[in-house]
């Protein structure tokens, strides 16, 4: 699948805004995953050719880094944190209640696209544990019974932005 | 605002803040102030609805120019949060929801009184607090590396350098470069990130180094899980970090400073561009700094999600836009660092420090501590402990100070077991630590470490063999898979673990994980990889015979590990109402409504829990 | 030198200070096993702690391969902790491992093999789940098994420092971390130039050439007139392989041993370099005297070849449109041998032994292909495979007496088609028949071409030949090649003629030849990973010396074939058989 062209020239874009700072792959990546979702494999081609860095090294680095993705993600991120404070207070089952209801595990995405499950490392929210983060929003101190309402405020929003588009 | 170009124009500007920031905290002409916390932990909890909620309640009754409304950094003490904090009073409310808002406008600035039921209750004695300093969590603290966190407004240079900012910088700034290593030397500072290597010494050797170019780089990729307070001080005053920052590179010639930081922090990552920028505008960072031939610059770099990176040339090789894999050593940073020059990498922690000694004078830093470890530590208190949170304690506290007064006990009557620090790279300590005081050696001579300071309390009901093999799987998950040892050891422990949790582990299995633990131990490259047996080491230790009886007696006993636990129903308690029964998944469980008591089929059930949390008589128990 | 003193196990012992620990114990006597080890610790990873010993003072075990001497230093190789972790990091990735030693063909080459026997292995420690592999043998040159990788990194460092590509890498994380190219893709799909130089350093059986063995078989048993030809590189190499010192010739038995394995016709490659000289010589001449482009690259290299049409389509005008020397050899067979023989170009099937894996690939071309559209090659074994091939039939090597190639028509050939085989020869051979062509006389001077001659990866000379001055390149591995192309694209390069050469040092050391490493080779000199290239080179010189007639123009039977049969160089029937064309190949994952 060839990139379209406003996307080429926002990758472009995005090289030279750091073309100036020494070593920059990591930045533009970063940028990349930030803008688009994800890194798919004709932009790091396109990466490669604007630095003159090998593809093979781009996707050295693209997989190494939990961060990026070669995949689109879901509309809706779902992190369970799986911090040693959220562990301890039971967020695995959470995480696995996750999994029985989309049917899908960690890291990956359902087939309609709605629904990403990740395993977080710790956010930091370790008060809060066990601590849930969909897209920007933290659900504090979720039990197994919580997750279909989590599940269901999603649809619930993306249903009420599909009305509004409409 | 204008440029602040030489030592008198600083003393002038701190002189003004200073002015400014008293009379906004202490105003004795009837202004008040409400300070809201916006630390992550509180920040997710609403508190910036809270603070919005004040301005217009306040706009509305018109008392908006009689109380400022003000967002800090981190209060610490996250799971008693948000909170809101009034001047000059002192009080503090908590647990604070934007509903909550008109209350206390109402009763307290309006009619100047105390709204009761948002209060600080003692766990123990029960009674209200009002003050801070009043609550225990607080007594025993003292902010060093915390310093201005929580009272000035992050995103306010102005704030920041009216509480002190630049004072150490200009005073380092008239003192010989040498002199300066010298302080840090005589303060026994030592690295807040994990390892404790003196940082005078590090910086010693990048400063006797010949280099065109020489860096400082700040180690914030703090990734050990339940860890956060790299990220608080970056969100409460990255200010202080910036200037220990610039303090490091005059003492070892470097002009440039580069931070790492983690991308899961936007927020601390946002006010540390803010603060950049505004050090720039007012020329606190850039040419000429202070009128002097010093100048610095700094920039930013943001993780992409990998726990080694934190290690520091793993951290090097990522700034360098490569995978974060760590080198080997010699040659050492401070010899062969970021792009092949002389490089010093501190922790947040760490730098945060800097500034403290230099300002306030060695002799304030080192009158805490203990003879090795000195100064204070700030560590992340979590797991079961009545208060969670952040807490920056004098070095040589003891573990039973620790949890018992400043972590206020474990919750629900339960027994203490264990106290992990050092996340996945240390270990555990146990009731018979209670009295050790805590510093970087007596970890370390325990089998443990200070790590980056995460302090996680395990009571009875964790099983260790359990928080063995969480840690590993962590590890595992995180190992970049340079060297063999971390790649494949750390994966064949787990295997091992998973196969003891499971109740299929054999005695000799015990053999192995010890010739594992030790060649990850002596054998990795970094220390990710040398450190990652910690946990497994010191539970096998500690607690082997919770290992024996997962491995002869196959049963788990703190009825953790799911192949080894069983389900059954407590006739006794049992009000035969079949709510488990109908909420079963696997319809193993029978008996008659209102007849007889309900039983549990064993070899069907599959130990998922869910009639444990739907009897609402407490008669499922697990054995 | 700076002498230090360090002590090993408790002895005192003198050794040079820019030493690592693992060379000096070397040098002192000891073998610390290893694996990632490289280029002297240069480019080591110290990731495979198999080379793992005590220092008083560092904290925990270091890797000898990567930690400098100093004075004072005590090292202990033969202390518990540390021939323990050394055992455990071996077993370790050996539980890692597919461990089909048996049917391996790496396993008597296998580094992995070796030091689990150093270290002491024991069967069956650690068992467990695997890293999920990838198994690629699409390329017709490369197969990638990941089963057997150990992620020492050596082919990464290869790639990238000889080749100045850098197709392979490290992917994914931790226990899943393979090593690939991009999107774990098939060498066939990425810019890869097959040419077998990350196969020369894989430790293990991780990366190895196509087998082509099964298809000589399959084209005896079809009753096929097969000929086999073997390339100048092969016979300075191919002793190795039955334990014969570096740099032993080994002409006359390996002639010897193609014969008994049946072949029809042994013929020598080199007749094919003389006639390449003829083609390349009068191409080269002709763009100089018509205007054409310069300056005019050789083609003799497929992996060379590779590389321009990935990387520098656009100038892919320089190339010379010779074939290479086997492929000419080829198609010869099959048309001029073939008809003086009265036999179907159908039924021949030719067999090249080449130092070299990316000739596999360059028989495939469809470019390739002469008589009645058959390939001018069928096979190609690689020296590797030929040792095989000769101890599978149960000949013994050694005691082979000396043969001749066949000498009926195509058997002649003359010293300047040896030294085609090291770095500097094509030009040299080159130079001896321009010289002659343009000025009607021989320079003994460019019997031994200095300038030229030498394993630097950029090498320059200028002749005044007449009254023109020749300005001339010879260059091996494509990161040497690099600024020189560079200029080429720009405009702005001096030269008239370059030799360009895919491998560092030319097909001496090409992807297809013996492994060097000197840990598998107790009885050569302790730095023979330097030195083995320039005896193998020597090994082709003094075969050029040995020949009287040292000019390809000078071949009677070259002359034969062209007054028989091509007529004149760079004639109609010469172009249709032995010139080709090239094509921008940039599109692929570089």
């Amino acid at each position: 699948m060839a990139l379209q062209e406003h996307a080429i020239k926002e990758i472009k874009e995005i090289v030279d805004q750091y073309k100036n700072e020494p070593t920059p792959l990591m930045m533009i990546l970063s940028a990349v995953q930030t803008k688009f979702g994800y890194i798919p494999m004709e932009a790091q081609e396109l990466i490669s050719e604007e630095t003159g860095l090998s593809v093979a090294e781009i996707y050295g680095v693209v997989t190494f880094y939990s961060f990026f993705s070669l995949k689109p993600k879901g509309k809706y991120i779902i992190g369970v944190c799986l911090g040693t404070a959220c562990y301890v207070k039971n967020s695995q089952q959470v995480i696995d209640k996750f999994q029985t209801l989309l049917g899908i595990k960690p890291g990956e995405t359902t087939p309609d696209g709605m629904f990403t499950i990740d395993a977080l490392r710790c956010i930091g929210a370790c008060a809060l544990a066990p601590a849930v983060r969909v897209n920007d929003k933290v659900y504090p101190q979720v039990r197994v019974e919580d997750v279909e309402k989590i599940i269901d405020d999603c649809e619930r929003m993306e249903a009420a932005k599909n009305e509004k588009g409409n | 605002m204008k440029k602040v170009t030489n030592p008198e124009m600083l003393m002038v500007a701190n002189a003004t803040f200073k002015k400014r920031l008293d009379a906004k905290f202490f105003s004795t002409n009837g202004k008040r102030a409400i300070v809201i916390c916006g630390g992550t932990g509180c920040l997710s909890s609403d508190s910036v609805a809270i603070k919005e909620r004040f301005e217009k309640v306040l706009k509305d009754r018109n008392l908006d120019g009689l109380i400022s409304v003000n967002m800090v950094g981190c209060f610490g003490f996250c799971s008693q949060g948000p909170f809101v904090k009034v001047y000059p009073e002192d009080t503090l409310y908590r647990k604070v929801k934007v509903s909550d808002v008109e209350t206390i406008v109402e009763e307290d600035f309006i009619n100047h009184g105390i709204v009761d039921n948002l209060l600080y209750v003692d766990p123990q004695t029960h009674q209200k607090i009002t003050k801070m300093d009043d609550i225990n969590f607080y007594k025993k603290q003292k902010r060093i590396a915390l310093y201005g966190c929580s009272v000035i407004d992050p995103e306010n240079i102005e704030e920041a350098i009216g509480y002190g900012a630049f004072q150490a910088l200009n005073r380092a700034l008239h003192m010989d470069r040498q002199e300066v290593i010298n302080e840090i030397l005589e303060s026994g500072l030592r690295g807040r990130g994990g390892g404790g290597f003196p940082t005078g010494r590090k910086w010693q050797f990048a400063y006797n180094q010949e280099s065109d170019e020489k860096y400082v780089v700040c180690n914030g990729d703090e990734g050990d899980p339940g860890a956060f307070m790299d990220r608080s001080i970056l969100e409460g005053n990255p200010l202080s970090v910036i200037e220990g920052m610039m303090i490091a590179g005059y003492a070892i010639g470097a002009k440039q400073g580069y931070f790492y930081v983690r991308a899961e922090y936007p927020i601390a990552v946002n006010r540390l561009n803010i603060a950049i920028k505004q050090a720039k505008e007012l020329g606190l960072l850039g040419d000429n700094i202070l009128g002097t031939d010093f100048s610095f610059d700094v920039h930013l770099r943001l993780g992409a999600g990998a726990f080694v990176c934190g290690e520091e040339t793993a951290l090097l090789n990522s700034i360098e836009g490569q995978r974060g894999m760590p080198r080997p050593r010699p040659p050492f940073p401070a010899v062969k660092g970021l792009w092949g020059k002389p490089t010093i990498v501190n922790n947040v922690e760490t730098l945060a420090c800097v500034p403290y000694i230099i300002r306030e004078g060695v002799k304030e830093f080192t009158k805490y501590g203990t003879e090795k470890s000195k100064g204070t530590k700030v560590f992340a208190l979590g797991g079961k402990v009545n208060n969670v949170g952040l807490v920056e304690i004098p070095m040589g506290t003891t573990v039973r100070e620790l949890i018992y007064d400043i972590a206020g006990g474990i919750p629900n009557g339960k027994k203490f077991k264990a106290l992990q620090t050092g996340g996945p790279s240390g270990g555990c300590l146990t009731e018979e630590h209670l009295d050790t005081p805590i510093d970087f050696d007596n970890l370390v001579a325990l089998g443990s470490m200070m790590g980056s300071g995460g302090a996680i309390v395990m009571d009875e009901d964790n099983c260790m063999v359990d928080v063995a093999k969480f840690y590993m799987e962590f590890i595992c998950d995180e190992s970049c898979g340079k060297c063999t040892p971390c790649r494949i050891g750390t994966k064949r422990i787990l295997e091992i673990l998973t196969k003891i949790t499971n109740g299929e582990g054999e005695l000799s299995d015990l053999d192995r994980l010890e010739e594992l633990a030790d060649v990850t131990k002596n054998g990795s490259l970094c220390a990710l990889g040398q450190t990652a047996a910690n946990p497994i080491t010191s539970t096998m230790n500690r607690f082997r015979d919770e290992y024996v009886a997962h491995i002869v007696d196959k049963t788990c006993p703190a009825h953790v590990c799911k192949n080894l636990i069983q389900y059954y129903v407590d006739e006794t308690m049992c009000k035969k109402c079949s709510k488990c029964a109908r909420n079963c998944p696997v319809n193993c469980i029978t008996g008659v409504p209102g007849k007889e008591p309900y039983k549990i089929n064993s070899s069907v059930c599959v130990r998922c829990g869910t009639c444990l949390s739907a009897c609402p008589f407490h008669a499922i128990k697990k054995k | 030198m700076a002498l230090v003193n360090i002590k090993i196990d408790g002895i005192e012992y003198k050794v040079d200070s820019s030493l690592t620990v693992l060379e000096a114990a070397k040098q002192c006597g000891y073998n610390i096993p290893s694996l990632c080890s490289f280029n002297h610790g240069k480019c080591s990873k110290a990731s495979c702690r198999v080379c793992l010993v005590e220092v008083k003072g560092a904290r925990g075990l270091v890797a000898s391969c990567v930690y400098p001497v100093n004075d004072g230093m005590e090292i202990s190789i033969n202390s518990q902790k540390a021939t323990e972790a050394r055992r455990v990091s071996v077993e370790l990735l050996l539980s890692n491992h597919n461990q089909d030693c048996q049917s391996c063909r790496k396993n008597q080459n296998c580094e992995l093999l070796r030091v689990a026997q150093l270290v002491g292995a024991r069967e069956g420690m650690f068992k467990g789940e695997k890293t999920p592999t990838t198994y690629d043998d699409l390329s017709p040159s490369l197969i990638r098994d990941t089963s057997k990788c150990v992620l020492c990194g050596r082919c990464i460092e290869q790639c990238k420092s000889v080749q100045g590509i850098g197709i392979l890498g490290f992917e994914n994380r931790g226990f899943k971390t393979i090593v690939g190219p991009a999107y774990n893709k098939s060498f066939n799909n990425v810019a890869c130039l097959q040419c077998g130089q990350c196969v020369t350093v894989c430790p293990t059986g991780a990366l190895m050439e196509k087998g082509e063995i099964d298809k000589v078989d399959s084209a005896f048993k079809a009753g096929k007139f097969v000929v086999v030809q073997t390339a100048p590189a092969v016979r300075a190499a191919l002793g190795e392989e039955f334990g014969m010192p570096i740099g032993t010739p080994v002409t006359g038995k390996m002639v010897t041993a193609l014969k008994r394995l049946g072949f029809a016709r042994v013929y020598d490659t080199n007749f094919a370099a003389d006639l390449t000289i003829m083609e390349e010589a009068n191409e080269l001449l002709e763009r100089i005297n018509n205007g054409g482009k310069l300056p005019m690259i050789t083609s003799c290299s497929p992996g060379w070849v590779n590389y321009a049409e990935q990387y520098y389509g656009d100038i892919l005008g320089h190339l010379s449109t010779c074939k290479s020397p086997h492929e000419m050899e080829g198609a010869v067979i099959k048309s001029y041998f073939a008809e003086k023989n009265g036999i179907k170009p159908e039924d021949i099937f030719v067999v090249s032994i080449m130092p070299c894996t990316a000739k596999k690939f360059e028989k495939e071309r469809p470019e390739c292909r002469g008589v009645n559209n058959l390939p001018d090659v069928d096979a190609v074994l690689t020296t590797r495979e030929l040792a095989t091939y000769i101890r599978r039939a149960g000949i013994e090597f050694n005691r082979l007496p000396n043969s001749e190639f066949d000498q009926d028509i195509m058997g002649e050939y003359t010293g300047a088609g040896v030294i085609f085989g090291a770095t500097g020869g094509v030009m040299e051979a080159a130079l001896r028949t321009a010289y002659f062509w343009l000025t009607g006389e021989n320079a003994d001077s460019l019997l031994k071409c200095e300038p030229v001659r030498g394993l630097e990866g950029v090498k320059e000379a200028s002749f005044k030949i007449k009254d023109m001055d020749v300005k001339v390149a010879v260059v091996s591995s494509m990161k040497a090649a690099k600024p020189i192309l560079d200029d080429i694209r720009a405009g702005k390069s001096p030269y008239a003629f370059i030799e360009i050469m895919g491998c560092p040092g030319g097909c001496i050391n090409g992807g297809g030849q013996p492994y060097v490493r000197s840990c598998m080779l107790p009885n050569e000199d302790i730095d023979i990973e330097d030195t083995y290239r320039a005896k193998r080179a020597a090994a082709l010189y003094s075969e050029d010396e040995r020949q009287t007639v040292r000019r390809s123009h000078e071949n009677t039977q070259v002359q034969a074939l062209y007054k028989e049969y091509l007529k004149k160089p760079g004639s109609h029937k010469a172009h249709e058989l032995l010139h080709t064309s090239y094509n921008d190949r940039g599109h692929k994952l570089k």
